[in-house]
């Protein structure tokens, strides 16, 4: 029953280690990409203290617009950007772009809402000692939000363990593409099975990493 | 004789929010006020929520922008310099506000270095001046703690340490003791008056409470829909308020007049003649107007009001019932006009 499985555990490593590589990546740069728009959005809005209508409803269209769009159609539908700059439409890399992409706009929202939880008079207390927009940024809303931002970053991540599983689509590897090739298509659910298990494993450190560290940032 | 520059001047100042919905008129927060404050002075403004005081204070050290006039900061004009000229400006400018606004994520010490770190202070100065704003509000057992671990009252005397780490000349609180108990409103009141006799701050200071401008204030302004409708020395807008605001926050914190339905029930209750006297410290002498009634043999019994003291000159206004011939008590209160304000309630 896991002769198969057995066999193929190199290949399931090495399709552990994509998945990794490709989440970790993504949630790198797909993280900061969501922190920089999420401040835009936060700072630009009306009453903020960066108000700017203009650069504000840019961004929150762009969110709304790329948001709610399927990840999978998402893949296709920007892959000649992604071929522009990657340089290739398939594979990890060109995986890596996307997902990062996708990500930054959801991440972007989750951001702009942990912000919004920082007490407006906080920030109006700190610009009364006479903080400018870049120390405000940086000694008060993002350590006064840290707490509820790695718990967004935490929930970003499973986001990602997802949309990483469809790299099996454009040639990229990773637990998806070896669920897909090596489970689904052979008829061995324990491969997909296995799978599933490391997957689960994965997500549960991740979350519990992540409570533990949102626990220490909020002192409770 | 030239009087010195105000600490702070504002002229003509008003501010006016654009209509929020299409159609709608424009809200005028602040209407025409203008306002001088000299060195030294703790300044109360005064008035219901929605007055306009905190706005007001904010034009101060322009975390709001006014739409006209000018404020003058030591005589120089802040209300249009950009962002980047209001840094030095607000450095002299410390406030505490109603929720404190502490930074959740730093220990004490750190929220009262964070304006010395904003000043570009090096590490050791901070450390020092932390350590001497501590030990000035009491809190220097508490420098590691995190504000969710402090009491309000707590809480109120880090933003002070906070406000003036600096070493700011005036400070502005807004509503600073409207989150706390009677208790600790006194506590950080007297803390508040310190600063003022000790450090030589000037102060102004927001409330809708009239016993934080009676026990702290020298001077009041009454606001009411974004004017300064009366203004002048606390005893003098205590012992005879001119505006019917301003009469209505003097009755909370010291029975004056009574009011129709009041006057009804003494009615009710005394078959005499009811009058109210008002009394003032150096013009009224208490014993002389009672003297007056005793010679004539009025009979006069005192049934409503009260002699509050603010900055030790006493004032009030007693509302008496007296029984006796109208001729004779005409002729006692004809005595007694001489020398105070008599109401006779008919």
């Amino acid at each position: 029953m896991f002769d198969s499985l057995i066999d193929l555990l190199p290949e399931f490593w090495k399709a552990a280690f994509e998945t990794l590589y490709i989440v970790g990546l993504t949630l790198f740069f797909g993280g900061f990409g969501g922190l920089i728009v999420g401040l835009g959005l936060y700072l630009t809005r009306a009453g903020s203290i960066l108000a700017n209508r203009g650069v504000f409803g840019v961004l929150n269209v762009l969110v709304n617009t790329i948001r709610p769009i399927p990840f999978i159609i998402f893949l296709a539908a920007v892959q000649p950007l992604t071929r522009a700059v990657v340089g290739t439409g398939i594979g990890n890399n060109a995986m890596i772009f996307t997902i990062a992409l996708a990500a930054m706009f959801a991440m972007a929202r989750i951001v702009e809402q942990n912000l919004l939880t920082v007490t407006p008079g906080v920030i109006e207390a700190a610009r009364s000692v006479g903080a400018g927009p870049v120390r405000i940024i940086f000694t008060v809303l993002l350590p006064e939000a840290l707490g509820p931002l790695i718990l967004g970053f935490t929930f970003i991540f499973v986001a990602l363990v997802d949309m990483s599983a469809v790299a099996g689509y454009v040639g990229g590897g990773g637990l998806g593409a070896f669920a897909l090739l090596y489970g689904w298509r052979q008829f061995d659910p324990v491969v997909t099975w296995a799978a599933v298990v490391l997957i689960i494993v994965f997500v549960q450190l991740v979350q519990f990493l992540g409570n533990w560290l949102a626990r220490k940032a909020l002192r409770r | 004789m030239s009087s010195p520059t105000p600490l702070v001047e504002l002229r003509n100042v008003s501010k006016v929010y654009p209509a929020t919905v299409k159609g709608a008129p424009d809200v005028t927060a602040i209407d025409d006020v203008s306002l001088t404050v000299d060195a030294g002075d703790v300044y109360g403004i005064i008035g219901y929520s929605g007055a306009g005081k905190s706005t007001l204070v904010r034009l101060v050290n322009v975390l709001e922008r006014s739409t006209a006039g000018q404020i003058l900061i030591n005589g120089h004009d802040v209300a249009g310099l950009p962002e980047r000229e209001l840094r030095p400006v607000r450095l002299g400018i410390g406030m505490i506000f109603q929720q404190f606004n502490l930074l959740n994520s730093r220990t004490v010490a750190r929220n009262v270095a964070y304006p010395l770190e904003v000043a570009g202070r090096d590490k050791s100065a901070r450390a020092a001046r932390v350590a001497e704003m501590l030990d000035f509000v009491g809190l220097a057992d508490k420098a590691g703690a995190y504000p969710d671990q402090l009491s309000g009252g707590q809480k109120q005397r880090v933003g002070i340490a906070r406000a003036l780490a600096t070493s700011p000349a005036l400070l502005l609180a807004d509503e600073a003791t409207s989150a706390l108990d009677p208790e600790t409103t006194h506590e950080v009141l007297e803390l508040l008056g310190r600063v003022n006799r000790e450090f030589g701050v000037t102060i102004i200071v927001i409330t809708h409470e009239m016993d934080v401008i009676q026990t702290l204030a020298t001077k009041v302004a009454v606001m009411d829909q974004g004017r300064v409708i009366e203004r002048g020395d606390v005893f003098d807008v205590f012992s005879n308020p001119v505006q019917a605001a301003s009469a209505r926050f003097v009755s909370t914190v010291v029975k004056g007049v009574p009011s129709a339905p009041e006057l009804a029930v003494l009615r009710a209750r005394h078959t005499g003649r009811i009058v109210t006297l008002a009394f003032r410290d150096d013009t009224v002498d208490q014993t002389r107007v009672f003297g007056e009634f005793s010679r004539d043999g009025v009979a006069f019994q005192v049934v409503y009001g009260g002699i509050n003291e603010i900055q030790g000159r006493p004032f009030g206004h007693l509302t008496l019932a007296l029984t006796g011939e109208d001729a004779t008590i005409d002729a006692a209160l004809d005595r007694v006009r001489a020398v105070t304000t008599v109401t006779e309630v008919r």
